[in-house]
């Protein structure tokens, strides 16, 4: 066998580079109308009544009462309406379509129209619990009760805008009775489920496409569900092609972000260990709350991160304000917990007058260990070679010391973390369920079935890589064709970093049958079904056991430089080392972690969304600040191996890892520039004003 | 309307449009050419950038006006040429393009850059992409990649 992780061209570079590529918004239909949305104004309130002004021939408005089935868009946690009937949640709250063949001109009548609510208060704080969830291992109580010293420290994080550089977009039309939806989407078949639902339809009678996708982060995981259900109603209603296409603004204001939260973290300390922890993360839902129990879920399994703590007892809660939903962003919950554990370790470290580093690493899990929930750590963990690696490539031990002295405005901070791959204890088998085909033809050609998404994190090549390798065959005799749910099985959704170890591990089983039973020339098909590994063991009702069947690891240094008069922050370096067990291809993966580190650490100083009064106050990328090639510094890179038994070549989870890092290890080297404990991020120049300011 | 004639991609063309129509919106919808992208809408992202006289413009905040007369090359006329195969293969290379909805506008302010600067510093470029957001890459292959459109480029800009 060939070395798997050495790289090759990715398959569909040379197109979009070239700007070949149709995007959603580059699609057009013979006799095409545009959908443009009525939003609500208010935070929350009654509908009185809306008055459309007179629409022209060609011209139709679609609300609630077109719904021909369930006015609801199906994602986890039923509560999300396609259209509100009569109570409004949030501003920017889609109220009804208006559709017409002249974009002015609908603009036009969109401002014509009447909304009449009746405005009452708008929750905004964190008062009002949607979901709450509890664990715990061992007898925190008791921890406490003999503990020698407590200690106690509160972090928030700010919202997080995916700001994927292509807008949210659909195109749909009815085709041999057939409603079809071809969109920017990370999930196919949750847009087809949903789909299904609203129009009450059959699930031959919904057909849905992915375009390419132009960066989605998460957020074309369940949000594009509340986009397709409206416009599958329009479609019935209308039955003539329509597009509907956010423009920018329209999009931060309506999709969701990354939760805002607040943790608070309690440590027993015996003798100079922590022996008991309780933590308590609160997240903000948003109006609705479709997935936020997940991503809350997500979270508090990240409540220790990467060390063991032998008693814990960890509560969550996902708050409802009147704001627009939040939902999925890559980390999923984790960046906000491993943020505030990262952090408190530090933190605590420096309360009792111990090194951090020594500290922290002396809390460090090893192979063997329990979980946090009271699973087991059964693969190796190479984290002290991983840590020391980075520190050495960062000179990370000479620097801190260096930058000790009070008048260095520079710093230097590490973060380690784990992340856990794939849906979180038995979802696989139970809720996803997936299924992939891979099919010959008489020709010998090989095509591969499955819904998996290339958002530019690259499974058009990876997947291919994997079946051509193993048939060793060339890679061009291997298709995969952008999925469509008529033609390819559900092999579930594209998140949670389980494309390339869950997909690619099926699509490498059938490839291996295909392999053993190949027939020249004669059509053949093998169709593989996810079956859990024997090992997992998870009771979702207690959140007990092994939450992830496997767990990917990595190590952030990053170095930053802060103005003594501005407290402007400049990053410097960012230094970091993965082991994700196998990368399927090492520049894709070097690519991911790029990327992954630039939105975490911006995560951690840079990226401001906040509101007033439940309306956001950032709502476009000239007031959202994402880094451009000014703020991101050089990166050093590294990957190291730690095959898992039952990934493809041994790959686990590695899109969502290269981003949970980033804050802490930014907040870390901005608080010993600057000399104070950082808390909250964004870590902003202002933030750091206050804090130098208040002492 | 009126009518505006301006040089596009090497031909004279004659469009009967809005004067104040976003030059973004003449080249993707009346003239069909979408290697321009709509990335924000407000010259904060470069997805939808084309070169005027041969430097970087954005077209979302380019009224039709702007282009009586002038030379408009865009990605669909850029990629004909030598430099671009040039830095299309440094881009497949360096593994420059993740979804690459930003890469046309990439490839722009590349071409833009080297014709004045063809043998840039990391931190030329750096300056030179300022203008052109991507959120996937982090920026660093893509500067890896016009690094070496420049070396191996050598006496085409
Ligand atoms: S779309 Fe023109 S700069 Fe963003
Ligand atoms: S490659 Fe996705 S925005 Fe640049």
């Amino acid at each position: 066998m060939k070395n798997i992780s050495k790289s090759i061209d990715k398959v569909d570079a040379h197109e979009k580079i070239a700007g070949e590529t149709a995007y959603i918004s580059d699609i057009k239909r013979e006799d095409m109308v545009y959908a443009m949305t009525l939003r609500s104004p208010v935070a929350s309130g009654t509908i009185r009544n809306i008055t459309l002004p007179t629409l022209p021939e060609g011209y139709a408005a679609v609300g609630p009462e077109d719904i021909p089935g369930r006015n609801l868009v199906t994602m986890i946690y039923e509560d999300w309406p396609v259209f509100p009937e009569k109570r409004v949640n949030y501003i920017g709250e889609p109220l009804m379509l208006l559709l017409g063949p002249d974009k002015e001109r609908l603009a036009s009548l969109l401002d014509a129209v009447e909304v009449d609510i009746e405005e009452d208060t708008p929750v905004l704080d964190y008062s009002h619990s949607g979901v709450h969830l509890h664990y715990e291992k061992g007898d925190s109580d008791k921890a406490f009760a003999d503990a020698d010293r407590i200690i106690e420290e509160t972090y928030t994080t700010g919202y997080q805008e995916q700001a994927y550089i292509e807008p949210q977009g659909f195109v749909g039309y009815i085709e041999d009775e057939t409603y079809t939806v071809i969109g920017s989407i990370q999930c196919p078949y949750y847009v087809h489920e949903a789909v299904k639902v609203t129009l009450d339809e059959t699930d031959e009678n919904v057909r849905v496409l992915q375009a390419p996708v132009g960066g989605a982060f998460g957020g074309k995981e369940e949000f594009p569900s509340v986009m397709a259900t409206q416009l599958a109603v329009a479609l019935k209603k209308i039955k003539r092609p329509i597009k509907m296409i956010y423009e920018r603004e329209e999009d931060m204001v309506s999709t969701t972000k990354r939760h805002p939260s607040k943790t608070t973290i309690r440590a027993a300390v015996k003798d100079g260990r922590i022996t008991g922890m309780t933590s308590h993360i609160g997240i903000d839902g948003g109006a609705y709350i479709g997935l936020s129990e997940v991503v809350l879920s997500r979270g508090m399994l990240a409540a220790t991160n990467a060390y063991t703590i032998e008693h814990l007892d960890v509560d969550g809660d996902v708050y409802l304000t009147n704001t627009v939903p939040n939902g999925a962003f890559r980390g999923f919950g984790a960046p906000q917990m491993i943020y505030a554990i990262e952090m408190f370790m530090h933190h605590a470290a420096k309360e009792l007058g111990e090194d951090p580093f020594s500290f922290r690493k002396a809390h460090m899990v090893k192979q063997g260990d329990w979980t946090s929930t009271g699973g087991k750590f059964r693969d190796p963990i190479l984290l002290d070679e991983m840590i020391e690696k980075a520190a050495d490539i960062s000179d990370y031990h000479k620097k801190r010391k260096a930058y000790e002295d009070e008048n260095v405005y520079k710093g230097i901070g590490m973060s380690w973390f784990f992340h856990g791959c794939g849906f979180t204890g038995s979802g696989e088998q139970h809720i996803i369920k997936s299924r992939v085909e891979v099919e010959k033809d008489a020709q010998d050609t090989v095509y591969i079935h499955v819904a998996a998404v290339d958002m530019g994190q690259g499974p058009k090549t990876t997947l291919r890589k994997i079946v051509a390798d193993v048939l060793d065959l060339p890679i061009e005799r291997v298709i995969f064709d952008y999925p469509d749910t008529h033609r390819v099985p559900d092999s579930g959704p594209t998140v949670a970093s389980r494309t390339a170890m869950i997909v690619g591990g099926l699509l490498a089983r059938a490839a291996k049958t295909l392999k053993e039973t190949w027939r020249e020339g004669e059509a053949q098909k093998v169709e593989k079904r996810y079956q859990q590994p024997d090992y997992v063991e998870w009771d979702g009702e207690c959140m007990k056991g092994d939450a992830y069947p496997a767990y990917s690891w990595g190590v952030n240094v990053v170095e930053v430089e802060v103005d003594k008069h501005t407290y402007e922050i400049d990053v410097k370096d960012v230094y970091s080392v993965y082991d994700l067990g196998k990368a399927i291809d090492e520049r894709i993966v070097l690519g991911q972690a790029d990327g992954g580190q630039a939105q975490g650490v911006a995560y951690g100083y840079l990226e401001v969304m906040s509101r007033e009064n439940g309306r956001l106050k950032q709502t476009n990328m000239t007031d959202y600040i994402i880094p451009t090639a000014m703020d991101m510094p050089k990166t050093d890179n590294h990957l190291i191996d730690n095959p898992y038994p039952y990934g493809p070549y041994g790959a686990k989870g590695g899109g969502e890892l290269t981003l949970v890092g980033g804050a802490p290890a930014v907040a870390q080297a901005i608080e010993q520039a600057v000399g104070r404990r950082v808390r909250d991020i964004p870590a902003t120049p202002e933030y750091l004003m206050e804090l130098i300011h208040n002492g | 309307m009126a009518e505006v004639t301006f040089t596009l991609n090497g031909e004279e063309v004659t469009v009967d449009k809005p004067l104040n129509m976003r030059f973004l919106d003449v080249l993707r919808t009346t003239l069909d050419l979408t290697g321009a992208k709509e990335g924000c809408g407000e010259g904060e992202c470069g997805a939808c950038a084309v070169l005027l006289d041969g430097r970087i413009v954005d077209t979302c905040i380019l009224p039709l006006a702007s282009v009586a007369g002038r030379d408009i090359v865009t990605i669909e006329g850029y990629r004909t040429t030598e430099r671009f195969q040039v830095l299309q293969n440094a881009f497949v290379k360096e593994g420059a393009v993740q979804c690459g909805i930003c890469i046309p506008g990439m490839i722009i302010a590349a071409e833009s850059l080297l014709s004045e600067n063809p043998d840039p510093s990391d931190d030329a470029i750096r300056t030179a992409l300022s203008g052109n957001l991507c959120r996937c890459t982090g920026y660093n292959m893509i500067i890896a990649a016009i690094r070496r459109a420049a070396k191996e480029g050598e006496g085409l800009w």
